[in-house]
């Protein structure tokens, strides 16, 4: 390919070294996003072969195959193999859990940004809310477990509460320790052009603390995802962690895999929609990009 | 502009400023008195700690005078105002805004008509020269290029007053020497009052109308040295060079009683 570039520089004109150069440096990042693709898209490969050789070697009945994963995963989604109770019903369980997941995140989002924004910049409050918050921070959420089926019985709202408790202190955290890193000569800019008291925070501390709230937002994401399960343990009889839970009672393995890849799959892209939101927001900020 | 005086736009009345550092109080500003008359250039020139930024930061408002007092048109400056505009050595532009909303971020505050604040951005991006940037992120600028941005942002808010704390200490001498050139039009231009702190003599020599040199341990005026040049200046000139021995002596003459009892 280079042989090929260098005899074409050498007899063309001035425009041709340099479209010579861009044809190379296009041709490399070509090689690279190809490299990069069958790295990440190998390894998981590789992890599904090993699994593969393993199950068939030891011969155990505890751990399905691959292929019966993948068998159970097309039930899941198309039915039509099992026909049971888990046939076809994909849509209905992520659309339950997206519910919950989502209802949680946002909650924690619509209470932990303000309140992070105001205990960052507000002494008093600070000194009111942050040795309870530091005391309540370290409980796991599986402990709130018993106590939330009691405020909020069995049912969703017990599942959306866990997974606001666990997005919650990632949210207020970070939102605080960006209000109270943001360089206060900003402020003196901004109040010597006139801007003061509620718009300070619309036009200052929101956008100065964005990459901070957005690493928050990311984290606190991945914890709804993981959550789900945790919630959905409370006697709904829908949702992929019921699915989960639903597998392990039955025994049902390959169900308890679909379950898991499935929270994964979804866990993945809606991650990715985050990193695409925070990019766009932050695209002022070259070291924020990914 | 006449030969008449100009009418006293800024008064700072014995103020005096005290910092508590630990249990210890530090005096940054002995009593101090000024008067500066509209649309002059003055340069504050002194070692570290002599005070020069404090002074600068009671006049924008940023901190309060211990004792005494700073006028502003014969009325106290109680805070942070857009008659006083600040330009930082360290920009603080906002890093979100592009060039054209950091210019315009003063107006906008002001809630002026959008066609307004449309032609006075326009303007003042174009006063700086940055017209093919307008769309940029502060991160995408080079050091001159921000403090333009700084200096266009507190001129569109018709800041009649420009502060400005060493706003070069930090450019390559050759984008220092072209902004410093830049900033003498605009002021010649707009007819603002600047207050210019800088640790260089040839810059205060080359920039200001009355050069105050400041000492420290407490922080004081020391000499108030009027440069009656004609601009453009040439800093190769003898009256220059008479004037810069002139101005450093009196500098490093109180360096040295200063740091003794620090």
């Amino acid at each position: 390919m280079n042989d090929h570039v260098t005899t074409l520089s050498e007899g063309a004109d001035r425009g041709a070294p340099e479209a010579a150069a861009a044809l190379r440096r296009r041709n490399r990042q070509r090689l690279e996003m190809l490299r990069a693709l069958a790295l990440g898209v190998g390894f998981p490969v590789l992890l599904v072969l090993i699994w593969d050789r393993s199950v068939a070697i030891t011969g155990t009945r505890l751990i399905p195959s691959p292929y019966q994963v993948a068998v159970m995963m097309y039930d899941f989604s198309f039915g039509g193999v099992y026909d049971d109770a888990f046939s076809g019903t994909i849509l209905i369980h992520i659309w339950k859990s997206v519910q919950r997941v989502y209802g949680g995140f946002f909650l924690a989002a619509l209470i932990g940004i303000p309140l992070g924004m105001m205990i960052g910049r507000i002494k008093i409050l600070r000194q009111l809310l942050d040795p309870t918050i530091s005391l309540l921070r370290p409980i796991p959420v599986t402990a709130w477990l018993p106590l939330s089926m009691i405020f909020f019985g069995l049912g969703p709202n017990a599942a959306i509460f866990l997974v606001f408790l666990g997005a919650f202190y990632p949210i207020l955290l970070n939102t605080i320790f960006g209000v109270r890193s943001v360089d206060p000569r900003l402020f003196e800019a901004a109040s010597m052009l006139g801007c003061s008291g509620t718009a300070m925070f619309r036009e200052i501390i929101l956008p100065a603390s964005l990459p901070a709230i957005f690493n928050g937002l990311r984290i606190a994401h991945g914890f709804a995802w993981i959550l789900i399960v945790v919630g959905e343990m409370t006697g709904v009889p829908t949702g992929l962690g019921s699915v989960v839970m639903d597998g392990r009672t039955l025994s049902r393995t390959d169900l308890v895999i679909t379950g898991m890849i499935v929270i994964g799959a979804c866990g993945f892209v809606t991650d990715r929609i985050i990193v695409a939101i925070s990019n766009r927001l932050l695209k002022w900020s070259p070291q924020h990009l990914e | 502009m006449s030969d008449e005086p100009h009418p006293i736009i800024l008064t700072i009345r014995s103020v005096t400023k005290r910092f508590a550092v630990g249990d210890d109080k530090v005096e940054a500003l002995a009593p101090v008195d000024l008067t500066i008359p509209q649309g002059e250039f003055i340069c504050l020139i002194g070692a570290s700690g002599c005070g020069k930024s404090t002074l600068l930061r009671i006049i924008a408002g940023f901190e309060e005078p211990t004792t005494g007092q700073a006028l502003i048109h014969g009325r106290a400056i109680t805070g942070p105002g857009s008659d006083r505009g600040m330009v930082f050595q360290d920009y603080a532009l906002f890093p979100w805004m592009t060039v054209r909303e950091n210019i315009s971020f003063g107006p906008r505050q002001r809630k002026l008509a959008h066609g307004e604040i449309q032609r006075i951005t326009n303007e003042f991006v174009k006063m700086v020269g940055l017209e093919r940037f307008a769309d940029r992120y502060p991160s995408q600028l080079s050091g001159g290029m921000k403090q333009r941005v700084a200096i266009a942002r507190v001129l569109a808010n018709d800041a009649n007053v420009l502060l400005m704390d060493e706003p070069f200490g930090a450019l390559d001498a050759l984008t220092r020497e072209q902004l410093q050139h830049e900033l003498l039009q605009i002021w010649s231009r707009t007819g603002v009052t600047a207050i210019f702190v800088t640790h260089s003599v040839e810059e205060a020599v080359l920039l200001a109308d009355r050069v105050l040199v400041m000492s420290a341990g407490p922080g004081r005026i020391e000499s108030d040295f009027r440069i009656d040049l004609a601009r453009p200046r040439d800093v190769s000139s003898p009256e220059f060079n008479a004037l810069r021995r002139g101005i450093a002596r009196r500098l490093t003459s109180h360096l040295a009683p200063s740091r003794a009892p620090a």
